[in-house]
Order: structure tokens, then sequence, then C-alpha cells
């Protein structure tokens, strides 16, 4: 038949600890696409201001914001709504991105219980559809930043990627969690409004750390976002010139999340198709 | 033979157990896991009941093979082809699977309604294990293959219901592997479509070299498809053969008569489980002679009426209702189908009535299995099967004492009796116009 070496698999009961498969996930990049692809294409089909959606969500919260926090901004030394954006559209892709992504399996199920793929490739092309529409917010941002006239810290612009990396992880990491834990308990999906809804006055969106007293401003430095918005504004609008403690926390967390995350989810993965 | 080293795949001891009954909620919460915890495990695990949806299974299939997997609902077919392409994992045992695997549980597996026929023919095709560039070398094949030539920018929710199958089957069709797995997938979609890609799957096993394990409820289609043959009850395998001999066993335990009368209510039984409608469905089958009285046993070359009780679970207007009988040989061989014309129905739930008659009655001595299949339709649009018992029933007929004329010769499956003429002498001129050699 054929000469050419096939692929021998060897299906046993697994027991014992998950490897992370991050290989096998490589083999599957394409179809990681496909889906993030997807989600994309399907995620403002049918709405009349379609993709404008992306940068409406956060420029709406900047509004409100504006509006009821304003002083906050101004212990900063920057115009508000600037201000107020600048840590929006971090928090935005964060907070849609665990929102996407713990709905991920549960919301495949389908998928998931008809063919095979690695199951990480759902939660992860959920986080890489919202990384698109955080590239918009951004740019909208940028153009707010030439209309009030404000120059970013050009030294620190390198950094603003390495900042986006550090909240898809961060977002992937609470993703992977939620994703699972939602395989078997449907509560998730109500606790995941909720989280945000907290997690945009728990992160500093409203106000800066270094403006509030001290038990809550340690507290609020553990949660990861709180250094990548601090980080952000920082490195765009000058603001507050000691941000290297408070994003080796974020980092450090961040990277605990997103290892934890996976492991959990591969040992949770056996019985993803039985129990969806 | 079933040497380790040399099959396509090979399967010992496998095993899968589930957690069933009332104790589990469909969706466990967070607060119960968490007072399970605090009650203690032991307490809850004995109330939990177990069962074994596959037990013991060890087969072998070789290269190029297409071997049949046929049984009962709730048999482990399913489970079994989920386990050997990965979807989920076996609770004991192991399978060696050797080659690139395509699973076709079902068509159309992530296909999106608002999505167009091009955008979902590479989507349906990466979920499938394609990639990119197979896709782009096949998509023209896949387009033709479902006739959607003119529809393939317009979203597939705005396709008709069998359009959306032909897509979705010409894309699984064309899915390149060494090992196919397919679940029932052919009993959607319109007969013809079926036939072709039943063409185009035989094609590729007899032609490629590809494994095939193949379950369906279409006795017909394992008979074409496959040579070797799977049947599992219970979880465990029953037989393993031929297709031939494991189909006799089959049809002939399966389909317990009882005096002519069968019942058919439970919906549990017998039926292929997959998209029906079951608005309608077959609730007694009874087998009447020429004197109106129900039998199990009948004789040769005399009238045979079939009776159908059919429950409507819920009112259906506006559809015409089809009924297809078929009668097969217990080899499985289909000897004809009586279809009904299509009839207007607009009917109130409750229980209705109707029967066929063969007048002649053509079916020689033997045992012969019925198969019957109900679906709706609108105009244009074919909906899927109400009801499918791919054998309902199993009957008897015995030589007719009284019209024997064969004097020892085969009948054959079918009895046919000519109009013969009496011997006369030929007509020369006919003879000189067309000489005989």
């Amino acid at each position: 038949m054929t000469s050419r070496e096939l692929p021998v698999q060897v299906l046993r009961p697994r027991t014992g600890f998950a490897r992370l498969g991050l290989r096998e996930l490589w083999t599957y990049r394409e179809l990681l696409g496909f889906m993030t692809w997807r989600i994309i294409l399907v995620r403002y089909k049918q709405t009349l201001l379609g993709v404008a959606w992306a940068g409406l969500q956060p420029l709406l919260l900047m509004v409100v914001l504006s509006l009821f926090f304003g002083s906050f901004a101004k212990k900063a030394g920057v115009p508000g709504p600037i201000f107020f954006f600048a840590g929006l559209v971090p928090w935005t892709f964060f907070a849609n991105s665990i929102t996407q992504s713990s709905n991920s399996l549960v919301g495949n199920a389908n998928l998931i219980s008809k063919v095979y793929f690695p199951r990480l490739a759902a939660p992860i092309s959920a986080v890489l559809a919202t990384l698109v529409d955080f590239v918009i917010a951004f740019a909208i941002l940028v153009g707010m930043m030439g209309w009030y006239g404000i120059a970013p810290r050009w030294a620190a612009l390198p950094v603003i990627p390495a900042l986006a990396l550090l909240t898809f992880v961060t977002a992937l990491g609470v993703g992977l969690w939620l994703s699972a834990l939602n395989v078997a308990y449907r509560d998730v999906q109500y606790v995941v409004p909720f989280l945000v809804q907290l997690g945009l006055f728990a992160s500093g969106v409203a106000f800066a750390p270094q403006t509030i007293s001290e038990p809550w401003r340690t507290l609020l430095g553990i949660n990861p976002m709180t250094g990548v918005i601090e980080g952000f504004r920082w490195a765009l609008l000058g603001t507050h010139a000691r941000i290297g403690p408070m994003l080796g926390v974020s980092i450090g967390v961040s990277v605990l999340l997103l290892v934890s995350g996976i492991v959990y989810f591969r040992q949770m993965e056996r019985t993803f198709a039985d129990v969806v | 033979m079933s040497s380790n080293g040399t099959s396509a795949i090979s399967v010992r001891g496998l095993g899968k157990q589930y957690r069933i009954g009332g104790q589990m909620p469909a969706f466990p919460t967070l607060r119960d896991a968490v007072a399970r915890r605090l009650r203690g495990r032991r307490r809850e695990s004995s109330r939990r009941e177990l069962i074994w949806a596959l037990r013991e299974v060890s087969f072998d299939v070789q290269p190029g093979e297409a071997l049949g997997i046929i049984g009962a609902n709730g048999a482990g077919k399913t489970t079994l082809l989920k386990i050997l392409s990965r979807i989920t994992d076996p609770s004991t045992g192991e399978a060696i699977v050797r080659g690139r695997a395509g699973s076709l549980l079902e068509v159309g597996t992530g296909f999106h309604p608002e999505l167009t026929g091009r955008e979902n023919i590479y989507l349906n095709g990466a979920i499938l294990g394609m990639r990119r560039h197979e896709i782009n070398s096949k998509f023209e094949e896949i387009v033709s293959f479902a006739g959607v030539e003119r529809f393939i920018d317009t979203p597939v929710k705005r396709y008709s219901s069998g359009m959306y199958v032909r897509l979705a089957f010409a894309v699984a069709a064309h899915l390149d592997a060494d090992i196919l797995l397919v679940d029932e997938v052919l009993s959607v979609g319109d007969f013809g479509f079926q036939r072709r890609s039943l063409g185009k799957m035989q094609e590729q096993t007899q032609s490629e070299g590809r494994t095939v394990l193949f379950v369906s409820h279409n006795l017909g289609a394992i008979k074409t498809l496959t040579t070797r043959c799977l049947w599992l009850e219970q979880g465990h395998v029953r037989g393993l053969g031929p297709t031939e001999e494991v189909f006799r066993d089959y049809v002939l335990s399966h389909a317990a008569s009882g005096g002519g009368t069968t019942d058919l209510t439970d919906l549990s039984v017998g039926r292929a489980r997959k998209a029906l409608a079951h608005t309608l469905s077959f609730a007694r089958m009874e087998l009447l002679d020429g004197r109106g009285s129900i039998a199990e046993t009948h004789l040769e070359g005399e009238i045979l009426t079939i009776r159908f009780l059919i429950r409507a679970h819920s009112p259906l207007g506006g559809r015409q209702l089809q009924i297809r009988c078929r009668v097969s040989t217990v080899d499985g061989i289909l000897l004809f189908s009586a279809v009904s014309d299509p009839q207007p129905i607009d009917i109130a739930p409750g229980l209705y009535e109707t029967s066929v008659t063969l007048d002649p009655n053509p079916l020689a001595a033997g045992t012969y299995s019925i198969g019957l299949y109900m679906l709706t339709m609108g105009d244009e649009t074919v909906d899927l099967g109400q009801d499918l018992l791919p054998s309902a029933a199993t009957f008897r007929i015995e030589a007719n004492p009284t019209t024997e004329t064969y004097m020892g010769e085969q009948a054959g499956l079918v009895r046919v009796e000519g109009q013969w003429g009496t011997l006369a002498p030929a007509n020369p001129l006919e003879i000189l116009a067309a000489p005989p050699r």
C-alpha cells in the first residue's frame, strides 16, 4: 500500500499528570487559525454598526467614567477621557477575552463531542479573536492622543507590545480556568459578568492606584490587570514614574495563572466530551 | 491475520464506563460539588449507577478493509467510534490506530449558518483535519459534487435543507484520511444523493486502499460497503465475521416477531437514532393473509397485506406523507420497496391506520425481513425522516402445496409466473428471414 511512515496512535485510559501538549497544538495551528477566523467573521454579522462596536464599547464606558470619576483623573494630571480610555483599551480586551473564552467549550459542545482537536484551541482562539478588537480600540486611542496633543514616552514604546502580550497571557490564564470549570459547573456563566463588573473598579481603570490608601493599594496590585493598565498609562501618557514593582507582580501572577490554567485544563480535558 | 504489527486498527479489551442515574443532576453546580465534598465522597459514589457502554471489545481491522458495525441503539457503536477518533478516552483496555484517522460522526460539524458555503467548506474541512492546501485543491470538486455552484457565496442559513446536507457531505466525502470512521451519516439527505455518496465512499475504499469503519442502520449500505462486520450488543461483541454471516444472525435474532403482530411503540427500540423527527412514528405492524387473519407464516403465492398503525404525536399539516416498506432477505439483499405515493396530510394527534397489499405476492418460500421508513415532505423540500426501522420484523413464506408447480426447480428469490404459450409448429417464413445458427 503506502510506503510512507504512518502515524501511530495508542489510545488507552490516561492517568496521572497531563502533559502540556503544546507540540500537538502547534501541528493543529491551521485549525486554530480557522477557529479564530470563524469567531471574527461571525461576531459582528447582522449588526448595524458592525466592527465599530470594537471601539464603541470602551468609548461609551469612557464617557460614563469621565462623568462620574473625572476628579480621579485630574490627580494624575491627564485629561479625563484619555486617562480612562488608556485604561479601558486593555481592560476591554481582558474582559471580552475572559467572557468569550469561558464560554468557548460549552458554546462548542457539539464540536467537542463530534470531532477530535486539541481542546486548548477553543479558549485560545477566543482570546486571539478578541485581539482584533484590541487593535482597533488601540488605533482609536492613538487618534485621541493626537487630538489632545499628548506625545507618548518614546523610549517606552517597545514596552507596548509586551504589555499587550501580558494582557493576552493573563486573559488566557483566567480563560483556561473558567472554560474548564464551566464544562462541569455552569455557575461560571453567572460569575463571569460579575467578575467583569467588579474588575472595572478593582483594576484601577477608574482611578490611579497611587491615589488610594494603603491596604487597598496592595490588594489592587495583586490583580495582574492593575499593573498592565498602569503600564499602558505610563508608556503612553507619561504618568506615574515607578512602574517596575507593580509590573513585576503582574508578570508573576499572570504566568502563574497561565501555567496553572493549562495544567488544570489538560487534567479536566479527559472528561470534556462526556460531561459537556 | 490479526497480528498486531500490521493491522490498521487493533483493539484489545476496550471498555468505556459512564455514570448515569437520578442522583446526578444534568448540570452539576458548584454548590453540589462543595456539598458532596463536605458530606464525604464514599456515600455519594455508592448511590451513583455506573454502566458499561462498551465492555471487553477486541478486534482487528486490516489496512484497506471496510468493517461494518451494527447493533441496536445503545449497543456502544458510537462510543466505539468516539474512542477510536480520540474524542473520549477509554476506561479500560487499549486501541492502536495506525494512520491518519478522520471521523465523520455527523455531517456539517462546525457549520455556521451565518457563514457562506465557501467559508463553511474551509472551516468544516479544517475541523475534519484537512490542511488548507488540501481544501484548496479539492474545492472545485467539492462544490460540484454538492451541486451548489450558484450559491457558494450565500450564507448557508439561506440554503434548503437538502443543499445544506449535500454540501456538508461533499466536504466529508473528500476527506483524505488513511482511516475513516463513519457514523450513520448516510441516514440524512435525499435518496439519490445517498446513493451517490455511497458510491463515492465505495470508490475510495476500493481504489485508494483506505480503511473504513462504518456504523449504519441502513443494512443495505453496510452490505454494499463492507466485507466484514462487527455486531455489538449492550457493549459486548456479539458477532464478528463475514458481513453475510453476521447479518443473518443479526436479522434473525433482532426482529422478535410475535405471531404476525409487531409492537413498535417503544421509540428506543430498533430505530435508527439520528435525524428523525418522530412527529409520526410506527406503533404497530401486522401481517395479514388473503382471508384477513393475522399470521407470521404465509403461503407462497397468496396475497399478503401489511397493516400499519401510526401514531401522530403532535398535529401535522401542509405536508405530504410517504411510507416505504422494504422487503429484504435475511442476508440483507433488498428485494423490493413498496413505496406509497405521497399523500397530503393534515392530522391531529392520535392513531392512524394504513396498509399495503402485495397482490400478486412475488415472494418465494423463505424468511424475510421488513424495514419501514416514513417521511414527510413539503412541495419542494424533503424533510428529515419521521421514523425509520431498518428491520422492524421478520416473517416466513412457506412453499404452497396446492400451487406447487416447480417440480423440484428452485424458485429463486422471487416468483414470477410467466404467461406461456402452447407448443406449436414453427413458421418456416420467419425462420428464413432470420435463420437459426
